[in-house]
């Protein structure tokens, strides 16, 4: 075991959301992924940790990104990983949750990894079956394995998380990915910045602990962190913007708007990008300012943390 | 013929009555109330030192399984339900499969009513063809077979035209068109009220200025047509001071609510309890304590179970996907007296609210304590605590919102003309 700790924070049996979480566990959650970082890149394994137990990654809507990284994680750590996609559109997503649910309790299957078009579907499945469930993400409720990699990665580039200026921008409204990074950003001390046209920021979120800003210059001022969302094709087709190209205009991430925040700041995107609507190549790839590709490196490290951590119960239950 | 029924040392309580003493009911019928009665031969005396003798409850809108949704609830064991919440007397939603459209289906739900020997029935019509919102109904013969009133149920009449002429038309028959009072436009997609707690589930949110603005709009059209208009389950203190101005202005326009709009409030939701979705959706602890002060100061004219049974499988669901509408017969006066308990109503203004005026609104029998009335009435004790179990409710609806809220008040007994048909 990599972390020889005799406190551990976290004792929840499920990753559903990080709202709730204490920064005790968030924090242990950060140094445990870390040290997989170290592990991955030197080349060992740790093959023993999971042996014997079965992950599967359940996905009802398609998303190659983040199941291929946990199936890694899964690998690496020795589980037996098997994927189940469930296509949402050709049947009841009601049924098909509850009935898959039962066939998955049937399989004794240990750690469960959803994702679901639905906000709470993980939830509800929780309720059911036996197995950790970890959310990967559901309707534009929460994904909180993508705050945690995205944390990973401020924190190693940053040295620290609190403190620091993000700003969080775009279709903020329809975003799991911003929901949970404000939830665990705020919690760890940073201040928090939403930027977005009205029309994508959600109701009251400034309750929440965050400044919302309608204008990206403002928005980006002095920030350490500019975080950049997906802006997905349907907010065009229902009206929330008129077009992609003004979008692009006022809200894309170009190096003249970037030139705004720190000049160390740093850039992200959740991915997958689309370039010229939300970010501009140039930011994207430059390697001064874009840690993206480190992004989809933390992202294996953090699931390998949140796997062995969500063990720990059935492990301490054995010994 | 049933024996005669003496109630002993109750308290007398409804519209007007507040007495201590006996009641006595002879072939379904109210004979004498107050004082010390004489016990007649044979008669069955009912011992219930301090407990309240009111009408039994006017529930002026709930859901019936029957017919189409026969798997969520039949009127049997709706009848069950209402039995054991004092309700003698509910008036039936239309937005059935089939809709309650043609005169032949008012006379059935009567008719079923009658058949249960526990519960009347009081059917609302349809105020479009199929609660569809798109032609009108017959609301003249639908009118003359029985029906109370007009409403397309859990649907808004979304079309401002078609509201106009359904308030002008049904005033020719001197009847009243009840509106759930939410823009469809504006609520579209949404199933929780618009809030923090809202965006921090990501569950698409409705607006309270959803209700509002369908008030607006409808009492215009009634000042236009000079139809009479009924807010359903009102639930924001927005919707509820435009009533209360229009009710000034000397407009035909009433409203009532529901218990969980008073009694509860967004945070029920909490981690995605699909029980306690509902439409409308439970709105902020500010719309909740503007509800309460309607209550309090008349605006607000009856209290409606709003029931609305659901099954496992509608509310097993992502909480966006789940069936809304929450269980109510049996919670109906227990809610109602908590905000007794707690000094936000009197006891008498809250028993009218739940027989009284909604019978005055529906041109129902019942609801008042008068000599030679009917004998429908609801014994209870106002101070014995219980809680609400989900899935131990009487009848077949087991979704509560209200799953493990512990409450004072206990009905004892349910008369319907003169019969027991509960305790």
């Amino acid at each position: 075991m990599l972390l020889h700790r005799s406190a551990v924070f976290y004792r929840q049996k499920h990753l559903l959301a990080i709202e709730g979480l204490q920064p005790p566990e968030i924090g242990q959650l950060l140094d445990l992924a870390d040290s997989y970082v170290l592990l991955n890149r030197s080349g060992k394994t740790q093959r023993d940790l999971l042996r014997g137990r079965t992950l599967i990654n359940l996905f009802f809507e398609d998303s190659t990104r983040t199941r291929t990284s946990f199936e890694l994680a899964g690998k690496r750590l020795g589980a037996d990983v098997i994927n189940m996609g469930v296509s949402s559109s050709s049947v009841n997503k009601g049924e098909t949750l509850i009935d898959t649910a039962a066939t998955l309790n049937a399989m004794h299957c240990d750690l469960l990894v959803v994702r679901h078009d639905q906000s709470g579907a993980p939830n509800l499945l929780a309720q059911i079956v036996d197995a950790a469930v970890i959310n990967a993400g559901d309707g534009t409720h929460e994904h909180p394995t993508q705050a945690l990699l995205d944390a990973l990665t401020i924190k190693r580039r940053k040295g620290r998380i609190a403190g620091l200026t993000v700003a969080i921008c775009g279709d903020i409204a329809h975003s799991r990915v911003a929901r949970s990074n404000i939830h665990l950003l705020t919690t760890m001390g940073c201040q928090v910045r939403v930027v977005g046209p009205p029309t994508l920021i959600p109701a009251e979120i400034a309750d929440i602990g965050v400044t919302v800003f309608h204008d990206m210059v403002a928005g980006l001022a002095g920030a350490d962190v500019v975080m950049m969302l997906r802006l997905q094709r349907e907010r065009m087709t229902r009206g929330q913007i008129p077009s992609a190209r003004e979008y692009f205009r006022f809200y894309g991430l170009d190096q003249e708007k970037l030139a705004y925040a720190k000049p160390d700041a740093i850039v992200m995107h959740p991915g997958p990008m689309n370039r010229g609507v939300e970010i501009d190549s140039a930011v994207a790839d430059d390697p001064l300012r874009s840690v993206i590709k480190e992004q989809v490196e933390m992202g294996v490290a953090v699931r390998m943390a949140v796997l062995d951590m969500l063990s720990r119960g059935h492990r301490r239950n054995e010994s | 013929m049933n024996p005669d029924t003496l109630f002993s040392r109750v308290r007398i309580l409804g519209a007007g009555v507040d007495v201590l003493g006996d009641l006595l009911v002879r072939d379904g019928h109210i004979v004498d109330f107050g004082g010390s009665l004489g016990t007649p031969d044979g008669a069955t005396v009912i011992e219930a030192d301090g407990a309240v003798l009111c009408p039994g409850l006017i529930d002026m809108r709930a859901a019936l399984g029957e017919p189409g949704f026969e798997y969520r609830e039949t009127i049997a064991s709706a009848a069950i339900a209402a039995a054991a919440g004092g309700i003698t007397t509910l008036a039936a939603l239309p937005d059935t499969n089939p809709a309650i459209d043609d005169p032949a289906l008012v006379h059935l739900l009567r008719t079923r009513g009658e058949e249960t020997g526990s519960l009347t029935i009081l059917p609302y019509g349809a105020v479009t063809r199929g609660c569809k919102g798109e032609e009108l109904a017959e609301i003249g013969l639908l009118r003359e077979a029985g029906a109370v009133a007009f409403t397309d149920g859990s649907r808004a009449i979304a079309s401002a035209r078609m509201m106009r002429l359904a308030l002008s038309y049904a005033r020719g028959f001197g009847a009243r068109i009840v509106q759930h009072p939410e823009d469809p436009s504006l609520a579209v997609g949404g199933c929780a009220t618009e809030s923090e707690q809202s965006t921090r589930l990501g569950l698409p949110g409705i607006p309270a200025a959803a209700e509002a603005m369908m008030v607006v709009r409808d009492i215009r059209l009634a000042e236009l047509t000079g139809g009479a208009v009924h807010f359903a389950h009102v639930s924001t203190g927005e919707a509820l001071a435009l009533i209360r101005a229009a009710k000034a202005a000397g407009l035909s326009v009433t409203c009532d609510t529901a218990p969980p709009y008073f009694d509860l409030n967004e945070t029920s939701i909490g981690d995605f309890r699909t029980y306690a979705k509902l439409s409308p959706p439970l709105r902020k602890e500010h719309d909740r304590k503007l509800v309460i002060a309607a209550l309090a100061d008349g605006t607000i004219d009856a209290i409606a179970s709003d029931h609305q049974p659901r099954d496992a499988d509608d509310k097993r669901l992502p909480f966006a996907l789940a069936s809304a509408g929450g269980s109510g017969l049996a919670t109906l006066l227990a809610v109602t007296l908590a905000h007794v308990h707690n000094g936000s109503l009197s006891l008498s203004a809250a028993i009218d609210l739940l027989t009284a005026r909604p019978a005055a609104l529906l041109g129902a029998e019942g609801g008042r304590i008068a000599k030679g009335g009917v004998a429908d009435l609801c014994l209870f004790d106002a101070e014995r605590i219980w809680k609400v179990e989900a899935g131990k409710l009487p009848g077949k609806a087991q979704n509560t919102p209200f799953d493990g809220r512990a409450l004072e008040g206990v009905v004892l007994g349910t008369w319907k003309r003169g019969k027991r048909v509960f305790g």
